[in-house]
C-alpha cells in the first residue's frame, strides 16, 4: 500500500461520522471546537503537506496540524456549523483516519515535570562542578569559602525543585511502612546537604554539595528514561484503531433519530444499525437481515447470519445489511462490560509482580542505612568526634547510593524497548520485559493471532482473470470479509472495466448486479445459482460463485491463512524449550487443522472464562505463562497471564490490556521479544553485580574515611557510565537462547 | 586571582539564560513534533512560525 497515493483500498465510509466527531471533540475556545484524529498512516514530509492542505482547504476549519512523531492531526473548527467532513476528505486523500479521545488535561503533565528538574539539576550540577574543580585544585581558603557559599545558592533550590520527585516518592513509601529506592538516596542527599552547609558556615575544607546534586541529576536521568519508554508505547498503542462503538442512532417515541453516546442507552431503547457499524451493546434484531463479524468477540472466523429475533453481542460488526435492533442490556451488562469485570476479577487474582529495582531496593537500602549508621557508631566510639563520624557516615551513604540501581534497569529497558520499538513492538512497561523474560509456556489465541483473521482468495493464478476482475467490481460494493479477499485478490490485475447499471445486496445471500439485460450475482452458491438445475454441485460452504445470467462463471474459496513466519516463530519457541500451545474459541474443525499444521496441542471452543481458568491452572502448576491474543474473549485471559502480548488488530480492551503489542504482521514478534526480554535480564544482573563489585571497593574506602568529594565525584560518574555502557551492548533481536538442558534439541542450522 | 571572580557571575548568568532559553522551548511546545520539524524545513509555504493561537490566548 503506497503511503500517499489516493486511496487503493475501496472506500468503506462510514454512514455519517459527523454526530461522532462531535461528540470526540472539545470546546478550546469561544466558538472553536479541537478533533485529534489518529492518522497512523502518516510517514513523510509529502503525508503532513497533503493533510494539511486537505483539512484547511474546508470550510469552517480554522487549522489543521500535523503531529508526525505521534502520527495524529489536529484540526480546530468553527463550532457554529456541523463538523466538516474531516475523515471523508482524509479518505479522499488516501489515509485512513480514526477519532482519537480527547483526555481531560494535560497528557504529559508528569513528563515535563521530570524533563525540567532534570534540566535544572543538570544545569546546577554543572555550575557546581566548575566551582568544585577549582576547590579540588587547591584554592586558596577563603576562595574556598567564597566557592562553597556559592555552590550551596545554587543548590538549595536545585534540591528542593528537582528533588522533590525523590522526597514525595520516599515520603509516600514511609508513610506506608515501606521502603523503596527513593528512601536512602532522599536521606542521603538531604543529609550530604545539610552537613555541607554546616561544614561552610565552619569554614570546613569539604563540601558535598557537588556529589548531592549530581546523584539527583544521574538518578534523574534514569527516572525520565522510563517514563518515556512509558509515554510513547501508551501513546502509540492508543492511537490505533477504536473499535468499541462510541454512540449509537437511537430511534425515538416520535419517530426521530437522536445519536447518543453508548453510555447513556437504556434497556428497550431501538437503534438503527448501519452495515459497517458495531453493535454497540447486547441487543435483539428486529427487523432487517444481515452478518456479523466476531472474529474480534468469539473467535469464529466465519461471518455469523442474522435475523429477525437473532441475538447479537456488543462489539460484533455489522458487514452487510441495516438492523433495526432493540438493546437487551446496559452497556454495563453487555458482553464487553461482563470482560471487564472478568479481567478486573483476573488482575485480583494474579500475585503483584515486584520490579527487579523495587525488590533489589528492599534488600539493599536496609544495608545501605545499616553500614552508614555502623559507620557512625564506630568512628564515634572510636574517636569521640561527633563531626568526623557524621561525615564518614555521609560519605558512606552517598557514595552507595543506588546509581547503579536507579540508572541502570532503566537504562537496559530503554535499550530494549528500542531495538523492540525498531522490530515493531511496542512495550508498555520495563516491569512487562521483566516478566516477560520469566516465561516458559506459550498460549495463542487462533483467529487474528495465528491466523491473520481475514481469508484470503485461494488459488486465484490458476483462475480466469476476467472473471476475478468482475467479481471484485462486484465485490467491491460489499463489506463481507469474502468480498474484500476477492477486491484484494484483483488489485493485481488489470483493473475490469465491467460497469454495473444495479447493484444490490441481499443480507446473508451475496450481491446482485445487473448490466444492461445481463444478471450477474455474486454469494453462497445455492442462492446464486438457485435457478440453475446443477445448484447441488457445491465443493465446500465456504465457497462463493459467479453467475451470470444463467451460468456459472467461477468458484471462489477462501481460507484463513496462517501470520507470516508463524511456523518459523512456533517451532523457535519450541527448540527454545518453551511450552506452546492454541487455545482458541472457535469450532475444533477449524482450530484443529491449524494446530497440526504448526504440531501443536489445541484446546477449541473455549469460552473466555475457559480461558482463564486454562492459564490459572498453568500458573498454578508453576508454569509462568505468556497469552497472545487479540479478541475481546481474550482480554481476561491476558490480564490473567504472567505476560501478555497483542497484535495491532485486536480489539482495543485487549490492546490496553497487553503488556507488549506487535504492530507488523509476522508472529516472528514472539519469539524476538522474547529474547529480547531474556538478553535485557541478563544486562540487568551483569548490571546489579557491577554495582556490588563497585560497593566492595567504594565501601571500604568510605568507611575509612577516605572519601573527599572529588573522590566521590569520581566513582559516580565511573560507575554511572560504566552501567550505562553495559546497557548499550544490547543487540537487536535474535534467536531465543535455548534453556538449560534444551540444547540436545536445537541445533542451529548453518 | 580575584580580579577574575567577576568571570563567575558572567558563567552563571550565561548558564542561567540557557536554562531559561530551555524551559520556554519546553513549554511552547518545541519538542511535541520533532520528526515533523525535519520535514517541514522542506516545504516553503510553511516558513512562518506556527503558533498554538487559541488556546494560548484563551487558557491564560
Amino acid at each position: 500500500m503506497g503511503c500517499c497515493g489516493p486511496g487503493a483500498e475501496l472506500a468503506l465510509l462510514a454512514p455519517d461520522a459527523g454526530e461522532e466527531v462531535l461528540l470526540a471533540s472539545r470546546v478550546v475556545a469561544d466558538g472553536v471546537r479541537q478533533t485529534d484524529l489518529s492518522v497512523p498512516t502518516i510517514h513523510c514530509g509529502a503525508c503532513i503537506r497533503t493533510i494539511e492542505k486537505a483539512l484547511g482547504g474546508l470550510a469552517g476549519v480554522e487549522s489543521a496540524r500535523v503531529n508526525l512523531s505521534t502520527r495524529r492531526v489536529t484540526v480546530r473548527w468553527h463550532s457554529d456549523r456541523s463538523p466538516p467532513p474531516f475523515l471523508e476528505t482524509l479518505k479522499q486523500a488516501g489515509f485512513e483516519a480514526h477519532l482519537f479521545d480527547i483526555e481531560p488535561h494535560d497528557r504529559n503533565g508528569e513528563l515535563s515535570e521530570l524533563i525540567r528538574a532534570l534540566a535544572v539539576a543538570g544545569f546546577a550540577a554543572s555550575n557546581i562542578m566548575l566551582l568544585s574543580v577549582s576547590v579540588w585544585s587547591g584554592a586558596e581558603s577563603e576562595t574556598r569559602d567564597l566557592f562553597h557559599w556559592l555552590s550551596a545558592i545554587i543548590a538549595l533550590p536545585a534540591l528542593a525543585y528537582s528533588g522533590r520527585i525523590f522526597f514525595r516518592s520516599a515520603w509516600k513509601a514511609l508513610r506506608h511502612r515501606r521502603t523503596n529506592m527513593d528512601v536512602p538516596i532522599s536521606i542521603g542527599v538531604l543529609l550530604a546537604f545539610s552537613m555541607s552547609l554546616y561544614d561552610t558556615t565552619q569554614h570546613g575544607p569539604y563540601a558535598y554539595f557537588d556529589a548531592s546534586i549530581s546523584l539527583l541529576f544521574f538518578l534523574l536521568i534514569g527516572r525520565t528514561l522510563d517514563h518515556m519508554m512509558r509515554e510513547r508505547a501508551r501513546l502509540a498503542v492508543k492511537g490505533l484503531a477504536k473499535l468499541a462503538a462510541r454512540g449509537a442512532r437511537v430511534l425515538q417515541a416520535d419517530g426521530k433519530q437522536v445519536y447518543l453516546p453508548v453510555s447513556e442507552i437504556a434497556i428497550g431503547m431501538t437503534i438503527m444499525l448501519a452495515a459497517g457499524e458495531r453493535v454497540p451493546v447486547d441487543a435483539t434484531v428486529t427487523k432487517g437481515a444481515s452478518e456479523l463479524d466476531a472474529s474480534l468477540v468469539s473467535g469464529e472466523q466465519t461471518p455469523v447470519p442474522a435475523t429477525v429475533g437473532s441475538l447479537l453481542r456488543a462489539g460484533t460488526l455489522n458487514l452487510t445489511g441495516p438492523l433495526t435492533i432493540v438493546a437487551t442490556a446496559t452497556p454495563d451488562n453487555s458482553f464487553l462490560g461482563e470482560m471487564v469485570r472478568m479481567m478486573e476479577a483476573a488482575e485480583e487474582g494474579r500475585s503483584v509482580y515486584r520490579r527487579i529495582a523495587d525488590r533489589a531496593a528492599s534488600l539493599y537500602a536496609p544495608v545501605v542505612h545499616l553500614t552508614a549508621l555502623f559507620a557512625l557508631a564506630g568512628w564515634l566510639l572510636a574517636t569521640g568526634d561527633l563531626h568526623r563520624a557524621l561525615t564518614i557516615a555521609i560519605a558512606v551513604l552517598i557514595i552507595t547510593c543506588p546509581c547503579a540501581l536507579g540508572l541502570a534497569v532503566p537504562m537496559v529497558q530503554v535499550v530494549a524497548a528500542r531495538r523492540l520499538f525498531e522490530s515493531g513492538i511496542m512495550v508498555k512497561d520495563g516491569g512487562a520485559l521483566e516478566r516477560l523474560a520469566e516465561i516458559d509456556t506459550v498460549v495463542f489465541d487462533k483467529t487474528g493471532t495465528l491466523t491473520l483473521g481475514r481469508p484470503r482468495l485461494i488459488g486465484s493464478g490458476s483462475m480466469d482473470p476476467k472473471a476475478i476482475g468482475v467479481a471484485a467490481a462486484l465485490a467491491s460494493h460489499s463489506r463481507h470479509p469474502y468480498s474484500r479477499a476477492l477486491v484484494e485478490a484483483a488489485a493485481d490485475l488489470p483493473p475490469s472495466r465491467s460497469m454495473f447499471d444495479e447493484v444490490s445486496e441481499h443480507p446473508g445471500y451475496g450481491l446482485e448486479a445487473r448490466s444492461g439485460v445481463v444478471t450477474y450475482r455474486l454469494g453462497r452458491p445455492e442462492w446464486a445459482l438457485a435457478s440453475l438445475a446443477d445448484a447441488g454441485r457445491t465443493s465446500g460452504d465456504e465457497s462463493v460463485v459467479l453467475y451470470k445470467d444463467g451460468s456459472r462463471l467461477a468458484e471462489f474459496h477462501f481460507e484463513d491463512f496462517l501470520r507470516a513466519n508463524a511456523t518459523t516463530a512456533v517451532t523457535e519457541l519450541m527448540n527454545a524449550g518453551i511450552l506452546v500451545q492454541v487455545v482458541s474459541g472457535d469450532l475444533e474443525a477449524v482450530v484443529a487443522p491449524i494446530a497440526r499444521q504448526l504440531g501443536i496441542p489445541f484446546f477449541a471452543a473455549v469460552l473466555p472464562a475457559g480461558k482463564i481458568a486454562h492459564i490459572m491452572a498453568l500458573e498454578a502448576s508453576g508454569r509462568k505463562v505468556l497469552m497472545v491474543g487479540d479478541g475481546l474473549n481474550d482480554s481476561p485471559a491476558l490480564v490473567a497471564a504472567h505476560a501478555s502480548m497483542a497484535p495491532a488488530t485486536a480489539a482495543d480492551i485487549g490492546r490496553n490490556a497487553a503488556d507488549l503489542v506487535f504492530l507488523r504482521e509476522s508472529l516472528s514478534a514472539v519469539p524476538q521479544a522474547i529474547s529480547v526480554a531474556r538478553h535485557a535480564r541478563r544486562l540487568v544482573r551483569q548490571n546489579f553485580a557491577l554495582a556490588i563489585a563497585y560497593n566492595l571497593v567504594a565501601v571500604p574506602v568510605a568507611i575509612m574515611g577516605y572519601v573527599t568529594p572529588l573522590v566521590a565525584a569520581a566513582t559516580m560518574s565511573a560507575s554511572s557510565m560504566l552501567v550505562v555502557a553495559n546497557a548499550l551492548r544490547l543487540r537487536s533481536p535474535r534467536k531465543i537462547a535455548p534453556l538449560a538442558g534444551a540444547e540436545a534439541q536445537l541445533r542451529p542450522r548453518p | 586571582m580575584k580580579e577574575y571572580f567577576y568571570l563567575i557571575p558572567i558563567a552563571f548568568g550565561i548558564g542561567l539564560i540557557a536554562l531559561a532559553a530551555f524551559m520556554w522551548s519546553l513549554k511552547n511546545g518545541q519538542y511535541d513534533d520533532l520528526d515533523g520539524a525535519a520535514e517541514r524545513i522542506l516545504h516553503d509555504e510553511t516558513d512562518a512560525p506556527i503558533r498554538k493561537t487559541s488556546r494560548q490566548v484563551h487558557n491564560r
